[in-house]
């Protein structure tokens, strides 16, 4: 690490007064990406805005026919809170499948979208689940606030501060595991609901979570595994590394689609 | 009332006595040691695979806050440190030695691998040292890298050391090439096989770390280092690298947090802080990043290997042809030249009768971290060559792979057993672990499980390794004929205390093994003294008088035989202090399990009676017995020791994904005299993990340009415990004839058996896919591929 200073703002509006008083100033939430670069020396943030301390963030409840989850909503309180265990089976268990005891009981919503690494997990389910992305000053759609590779549409001292999720009819959710991070290697979400059948894909694309239209329309024209079982992915769409080949991953998309579905019965 | 204490001798599965410390976080690692006055250091390193250092400016880092010192090889080199030694020497098949090039503990001129110590850094704190690290501007000209052996064998490959033409070490070879051929000429049919067998990294749960500190008083140097071997380390660097008197030098190994072979080397920063706490008079501590871990901690296994197995019509072996290279990396580790010739081509005669046996071995210097042994060091290499060749070839033989292996297993009445590549195998019996482990497997029910599977969409699959390995290394005579520059014998001191209470010095050192409770059951057993008053002390030159330390399964064989004719010494003596005391003849002295009696009588005294007369010797024999109890005994062993047996995979397919699960494993070994149970249950079950870790997950790969691209865990598969499967362990035990104990060893029988067991049962897994053969580690993507490619196959 190198040297950084500290602040821990008791509200969102203090938060983002210091981020964009200096734009090399960085939030953190549960640090369970952030710290580990931090160590490695990878990033050089001039201060750390500890988002810890701002109650306004934290919390998850129902608003009717939608889920709203405070950005410091733990990986561990998604895959608990009854609320989501109830309308969203599907993204509770998603949420208890991230990483381990430790990272679970740290890492958050709020950094895991705001951080949008391709082998995440929460980003496809926002996708596929239609969910808007609530910001200290806009609210974006899914489709609109993940732009690619850990890439968002948030600006500099952009903080996010809730996920707003419809809920669906059915949702589900299958994933291949790394082998070595256990991050997703091929991961796809399948939901509907209010905006139609929506199927996203994570930790498979060159770049980042991507929507997958053709298994929409297969599953839209027929909801069942078989529908996406022969919908194959374009190879040229995928990432390659010592893992498994593009070829591969995009094998492992048809299948884990087709799981998905299943999973949501 | 009369209370019977629990046995805690040979045989029994008694606690841990170290697991109370470990597991409530009381261990004393070296990490967890500070020095009054410490200050802290920071390794500058290559990034480059292979790079001529041309300039070299430390001017602004010195200038840093906190900064003490910044030195480069050139400091060292004044001082005339000399390189980094290597303890073993191989002869090329024409009798010339290896070639064996300068490893400067900080680079002189030139990197030769990411990771290669270019400067140290030393400041108040680690991140200071840190900070003027990044202010060293090396000028760095990069070289073309030779990152695999293939690169670096080609004509025309850069070249890596001035003093390696070719980038060869050596040129070895073992065996009678005349005879094969004649053997060759009559074959039935000849099997051909080829393989890799992948690059690990040790990954010991404790990274490496090490204090060096300088007395200015008394001018006595100490290094507190995370080793398995402290007085190996002692001589090595006190000789070689620094030129400090042994008894000017104290090495401590405290608890140490794993090795797998890892901590047996002398590594240069251990060199480098020892050297440079004299400069700055002040202790100087350095703990490996896990970065820096997969970048310098020598790595293991890489070898390429062609082997040719002639047959006979009925099936026999009549010979064997090997010929591997084996990957050094950029420079000579401690014991790495050994490991592919004499811990490896010696084991190719396996647990088969083999008539002739010829292997040549070409050891290859890359721009790649130096590899050495890591747990199982040569023996796994062969076991799974062997052992997939059988596969193979009982396959293309159209015989029963069980019924092959039977066929030509060592008989039993054929120890002791000479082999063609040098060995003498005491004893075994390999068909008694075979039917023991086909029994505990239900081998014959699987078909019906392999059925059940299938109806599910899995593809099960189930394989068979029949394994020999040496251990309990080594005779000193022997291994010096074979190039050793030291000898392998061990070292254990018996202190029976006043009050019958006894501590044990030995130079054996644990690092998960549980030596502070095995040690302790022999002194129970033979001494008949509770564990609980028997103290194991290790990991302190200045505690043990000598010892070689702890790898190659040897601490029981041969340090355990070293406390046997210790306490030997102390029985004997303590027999003429009894003898003394009850007015009889030594002669009539009977002594058990802390009991002496004059033979026939109900006369006893206690081993306590004994020692507090030899601690206060009023009524004792002065003229003719030294006061004390206190004995000493080296020991060198006669042989190796040869624990084999049976291990047998299970796995279950995904077809899917290709992703391989393990769902049963079945380890019968035979370690000879088994003393504590539950502690060989574990040591295999350890062992078995790292092999499963090597057949389905570990690999470290390196790009064109020589960067390690698995050098973090993200990329580099740790086995965890969803990988592994239940592991059923169970031992048969002949004993070792020509170790007192009988003892054979148990530290990396888990590691030598199970890969090709693990392999065997996914080749089998596909049998319907026209497989031949998978290479380690045997990831979903690859088994995709093969299933993908034999569907396309089958189709087209
Ligand atoms: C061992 C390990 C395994 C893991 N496995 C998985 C896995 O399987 N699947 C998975 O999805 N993830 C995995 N993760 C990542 C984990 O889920 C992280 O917690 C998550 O990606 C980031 O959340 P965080 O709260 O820790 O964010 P932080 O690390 O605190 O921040 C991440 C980034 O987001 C920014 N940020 C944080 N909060 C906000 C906010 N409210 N608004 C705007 N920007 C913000 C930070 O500045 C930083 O750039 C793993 C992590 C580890 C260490």
């Amino acid at each position: 690490m190198y040297e950084f200073s500290y602040h821990k703002p008791a509200s969102v509006a203090d938060a983002v007064k210091l981020l964009s008083a200096d734009p090399e100033a960085r939030p953190i939430s549960g640090g369970m990406t952030l710290l580990p670069a931090l160590k490695l020396r990878l990033s050089k943030p001039t201060a750390l805005v500890d988002l810890s301390g701002i109650a306004e963030l934290r919390g998850i409840r129902r608003d009717g026919g939608t889920i709203v989850v405070g950005a410091l909503a733990k990986h561990y309180e998604v895959a608990t809170n009854a609320d989501i265990k109830a309308a969203i089976p599907a993204l509770a268990w998603m949420a208890s499948t991230i990483g381990d005891t430790q990272v679970r009981n740290r890492g958050t919503m709020g950094g895991s979208v705001a951080n949008n690494d391709p082998s995440a997990d929460y980003p496809a389910a926002l996708l596929a689940l239609g969910a808007t992305i609530q910001t200290d000053r806009r609210k974006l759609s899914a489709d609109e606030f993940f732009t690619g590779m850990f890439s968002t549409a948030l600006d500099t001292g952009e903080l996010v501060t809730a996920i707003h999720i419809p809920v669906p009819e059915k949702a589900g959710y299958a994933k291949m595991k790394n082998p070595a991070s256990r991050y997703s290697m091929a991961g796809v979400f399948v939901a509907r609901g209010p905006a139609g059948v929506r199927v996203a894909v994570n930790g498979a694309g060159a770049n980042g979570a991507f929507r997958a239209p053709q298994m929409e329309a297969a599953l839209q024209a027929n909801w069942s595994p078989d529908a996406v079982a022969g919908v194959k992915m374009d190879p040229a769409m995928m990432n390659g590394d010592i893992h498994g080949s593009a070829e591969y991953r995009a094998h492992l998309v048809t299948v884990m689609a087709k799981r998905a579905v299943q999973n949501a019965g | 009332m009369n209370v019977v204490a629990p046995f805690e001798g040979i045989g029994a599965s008694v606690r841990r006595k170290e697991d109370l410390r470990f597991l409530s976080g009381r261990g004393q690692y070296t990490d967890d040691i500070n020095r009054p006055g410490q200050t802290h250091a920071w390794i500058l390193r290559s990034p480059h695979a292979h790079a001529a250092i041309q300039g070299l400016d430390t001017a602004a880092a010195k200038a840093m806050p906190g900064v003490l010192a910044v030195f480069v090889g050139a400091d060292m080199a004044a001082d005339n440190v000399g390189g980094i030694p290597c303890g073993w020497q191989i002869h090329n098949k024409d009798g010339s030695p290896m070639a064996e090039p300068p490893h400067p503990a900080l680079a002189i001129g030139k990197v030769r691998h990411v990771g290669d110590p270019v400067a140290v850094v030393i400041a108040e704190t680690k991140q200071q040292a840190r900070d003027a690290a990044e202010a060293i501007v090396v000028d760095y000209a990069p070289l073309p890298a030779a990152a695999t052996m293939e690169q670096a064998l080609k004509p025309g490959a850069p070249q890596i050391h001035d003093g390696a033409p070719g980038n060869l070490c050596y040129d070895w070879h073992i065996g009678d090439r005349a005879v094969l051929d004649a053997a060759f000429a009559k074959a039935h049919k000849v099997v051909s096989f080829e393989t890799t067998n992948n690059r690990l990294v040790p990954n010991a749960m404790e990274p490496r770390a090490a204090i060096g500190e300088y007395d200015a008083q008394s001018g006595d140097y100490t290094l507190y280092t995370t080793s398995q071997n402290p007085h190996v380390i002692r001589l090595l660097m006190g000789a070689f690298v620094l030129h400090i008197p042994e008894a000017k030098l104290r090495v401590v190994a405290p608890d140490v947090g794993g090795g797998f072979g890892s901590k047996i080397y002398h590594y240069a920063e251990e060199a480098i802080v020892t050297w440079a706490s004299a400069k700055v008079k002040r202790p100087i501590k350095w703990t490996a990043e896990r970065t820096e871990s997969f970048m310098s901690d020598a790595h293991g296994r890489d070898h390429v290997t062609k082997a040719e197995l002639a047959l006979d019509a009925q099936g026999k072996i009549l010979g064997l042809k090997v010929h591997t290279h084996a990957n050094m990396g950029a420079y000579l580790s401690t014991f790495a030249p050994c490991v592919p010739t004499y811990l490896y081509a010696t084991l190719l005669s396996g647990v088969y009768v083999m008539p002739v046996i010829y292997a040549e071995v070409k050891a290859v210097f890359t721009n790649t971290v130096p590899v050495d042994a890591y747990r199982g060091a040569g023996r796994p290499e062969a076991t799974y060559l062997l052992e997939r060749l059988m596969d193979v070839a009982a396959k293309e033989m159209g015989l029963d792979r069980v019924e092959f292996r039977r066929r030509n297993f060592i008989p039993v009445d054929a120890f002791p057993y000479q082999t063609p590549v040098a060995l003498q195998y005491d004893s075994g019996n390999y068909f008694a672990t075979l039917d023991a482990a086909l029994e505990t497997a239900d081998w014959k029910g699987f078909e019906a499980r392999r059925a059940a599977a299938a109806a599910k969409g899995k593809l099960r699959g189930i394989g068979i390794s029949t394994y020999l390995e040496a251990c309990g290394i080594a005779p000193s005579a022997v291994v010096g004929s074979l190039g050793a520059r030291a000898g392998l014998y061990e070292v254990g001191t018996i202190r029976v205390h006043p009050t019958g209470s006894v501590t044990v010095l030995t130079g054996a050192h644990s690092h998960g093994q549980g030596h502070e409770t095995t040690f302790a059951q022999l002194v129970a057993d033979r001494l008949g003294v509770p564990i609980a008053n028997v103290d194991v002390v290790h990991g302190d030159t200045a505690k043990v008088p000598f010892g070689m330390g702890t790898y190659g399964s040897r601490s029981l064989a041969v340090g355990g035989s070293a406390m046997v004719k210790a306490m030997d010494k102390i029985v004997a003596k303590g027999k003429r202090i009894a003898a003394h005391l009850m007015e009889a003849s030594v002669e009539d002295v009977e002594f058990d399990r802390g009991t002496f009696r004059v033979a026939g009588t109900d006369k006893t005294k206690s081993l306590t009676d004994i020692s507090l007369a030899a601690y206060v010797p009023h009524n004792y024999p002065i003229e003719e017995i030294e006061p004390g109890l206190e004995e000493t005994a080296f020991y060198d062993p006669k042989n190796f020791t040869y624990p084999g047996g049976c291990h047998i995979a299970e796995v279950e397919i995904d077809a899917e994904t290709g992703k391989v699960s393990m769902v049963n494993f079945t380890a019968v070994d035979d370690v000879g005299r088994v003393i504590n149970p539950m502690i060989v249950e574990g040591q295999v079950q350890g062992g078995v993990a790292q092999g499963i870790g090597q057949a389905l997950l570990e690999s470290a790969i390196y790009d064109d340009q020589g960067q390690l691209i698995s050098g973090s865990m993200m990329d580099y598969t740790m086995p965890r415990a969803d990988d592994l499967a239940p592991v059923s362990v169970a031992t048969h035990t002949t004993l070792c004839t020509h170790n007192p104990l009988g003892v054979k060893g148990c530290g990396e029988v888990g590691a030598i058996g199970s890969p090709p067991a693990v392999i065997n049962a996914v080749v089998d897994a596909l049998r319907d896919y026209g497989v031949r053969h998978i290479e380690m580690p045997a990831t979903p993507a690859k088994i995709w591929n093969i299933i993908h490619g034999g569907r396309r196959a089958a189709a087209e």
